[in-house]
């Protein structure tokens, strides 16, 4: 997608002006448009669609928050109940990040270079958490660390039941970023470091890791935000406590349940906007990426 | 390739399945376990109880309308982003992801705020011409496709870029026109794409909980889907109906899963 916007300049027919970087800016102020008749009615009706769905429901969102300007903003982000809601699901969101970027990049590892017995089985468990609704997650993970638990592990109902579903919900987004590029990674360049008389740590911290960075900031970034977002495996698991282990996604259902639009929109937009930030940079670090390649 | 000692091999290794053991495998498992703990009545129970029937039926259904015109959908935005060029392409692509980081709360919250029959935007307008949108199935419908809308885009996109479009020309240079080449040349080659999206739509379909909550207002016996009953269930303390349900959704999640990794290999060669 973003081979027109990197295409060379020699396309340019115009002569070289004296300062040489006029092609350039003629090239950004008309993007090329080569839609045909059908085409274009079919981005007509999908944009339409897209519309209806998406965009006026988000837009919606944003014009209930903008309707009590700042104001509201103000005294329904500073109220202590929505500000602990919001500080713990950062402060977990944060944790359950720093874990899965450890933990995915080593699973990736593993599931890579290693080769053992059960391996595709491990690969098939690692997309469990996406394909699992999200309240038998919470479910799941209550027969484990809940009341009943085999391991005497009594869990539910604390902080760390939140960090538990959190890091189940989000466990496949840095593992499966990080994979394919592990699998692509030349094995050459690590042998010539290895035979120069480089340490196995030195290889990996030099060579391997620095390759390995945009996709794992990729995945880290994705983590974040479903983290951040992250409803249904909590209902079950984590009580719902106030001040204690209620989520941002929490504080916004029961606003809307009291009637409270208005509120809830406020503080939905502030999710939203950090939805849009991960968006934006994913997009940038997949750039520099394919740049690079 | 860098060898790497027995020790830090064993570790890591360890380290990797230990982790996925106790936070994926086992507890699943339990719940498995737990479903047949007293033989298999306790599943034929729930399956002749009729608040679940419901709830099944209607989560097919909800999912099924949602894929289909998430599978429509899709492939037609796919084919637009990679073959053509239009001003706000790039803005479009980035948005189409955006319904992946998006609180299913803030989705359901979105949709009533627009589609409401008390005050919101279309709403009342709608409500008037015989259409109601939320508490009913079309809103569900809505906020199932939202949620799953990018999974389809996500597969296709990458193979129409790789296949390119020489066959497409090719065809139509001999003469097939629009249609015919879709039908013929287009599809064909995005087949296993085409599945592979379809089926993680339909796991994610038949899972969602959060906006549909919202969007259906959790009408038993109307509009209650399988995900909602089991939170209802397990709440009432009717614990052995709620690990019933979880089981089946479980089996048809992890059923997609299966699905998909027979699938992998074939779109590779």
């Amino acid at each position: 997608m973003t081979s027109a916007l990197l295409s060379g300049p020699s396309l340019s027919v115009e002569p070289a002006s004296p300062q040489g970087r006029r092609p350039r800016r003629a090239r950004r102020s008309t993007p090329r448009n080569t839609l045909t008749r059908g085409s274009a009615l079919g981005l007509g009706i999908t944009m339409m669609w897209f519309s209806l769905l998406v965009l006026i429901p988000l837009a919606a969102v944003v014009a209930a928050a903008a309707e009590g300007g700042w104001d509201r903003y103000f005294s329904v982000l500073t109220n202590s109940q929505t500000w602990a809601a919001v500080s713990l699901t950062v402060i977990q969101a944060l944790i359950v990040t720093g874990v899965n970027v450890v933990m995915g990049t080593v699973i990736a590892w593993v599931l890579v270079r290693d080769r053992f017995p059960g391996k595709s089985v491990l690969n098939v468990i690692i997309d469990v958490p996406f394909a699992l609704p999200t309240i038998v997650a919470g479910l799941v993970l209550l027969s484990l660390y809940g009341p009943n638990s085999p391991l005497g592990l009594h869990w539910a109902f604390t902080e760390r039941a939140v960090t538990l579903a959190l890091a189940f919900v989000t466990l496949p987004f840095v593992v499966r970023t990080v994979q394919p590029v592990l699998e692509e990674l030349e094995a050459d360049v690590e042998e010539a470091a290895a035979s120069l008389g480089a340490r196995r740590a030195t290889v990996f911290r030099r060579i391997i890791l620095p390759s390995l960075v945009p996709a794992i900031m990729a995945g880290a970034a994705l983590s974040f935000a479903r983290a951040i977002s992250e409803y249904g495996s909590l209902v079950l698991l984590s009580g719902n406590r106030p001040y204690e282990t209620e989520v941002v996604s929490v504080r916004v259902l029961t606003f809307i349940e009291n009637g409270n639009n208005a509120s809830a929109a406020a503080l939905a937009s502030v999710m939203l906007f950090v939805a849009l930030v991960v968006i934006v940079a994913l997009d940038l670090v997949q750039r520099r990426v394919s740049r690079r390649g | 390739m860098v060898s790497v000692s027995q020790p830090t091999k064993w570790a890591l290794r360890i380290i990797a399945v230990g982790y996925v053991f106790f936070l994926v495998a086992w507890p699943v498992a339990l719940v498995v376990q737990q479903t047949f703990a007293a033989g298999l009545g306790n599943l034929l129970e729930t399956l002749g109880d009729s608040q679940a029937t419901g709830a099944l039926q209607l989560t097919l259904m909800v999912a099924l309308c949602a894929v289909v015109i998430n599978t429509v959908f899709g492939v037609s935005i796919s084919l637009l982003l990679v073959r053509y060029e239009f001003p706000g392409k790039r803005v479009l692509s980035a948005l189409i992801d955006l319904p992946l980081s998006v609180s299913p709360v803030v989705v359901g919250l979105a949709l009533l705020l627009v589609y409401n029959g008390r005050s919101g935007w279309f709403g009342p307008g709608l409500e008037s011409a015989g259409y109601t949108v939320i508490s009913d199935s079309p809103g569900m419908i809505m906020a199932t496709c939202f949620v799953a809308l990018p999974l389809v885009i996500r597969e296709v996109v990458p193979v129409f870029h790789e296949i390119g479009d020489d066959q497409e020309q090719a065809a139509r240079s001999l003469g097939a026109n629009a249609p015919q080449t879709f039908w013929r040349i287009t599809l064909p080659s995005i087949k296993w794409a085409v599945v592979y999206g379809v089926v993680l739509s339909l796991a994610r379909s038949l899972g969602e909980f959060g906006a549909v909550k919202i969007v259906s207002g959790n009408i038993t016996g109307r509009t209650q889907t399988a995900t909602l009953v089991v939170e209802a269930k397990y709440q009432n303390f009717q614990q052995s109906s709620a690990y019933a349900t979880s089981f089946l959704l479980i089996f048809v999640s992890i059923a997609c899963l299966i699905v998909v990794a027979f699938l992998r290999p074939k779109q590779a060669l």
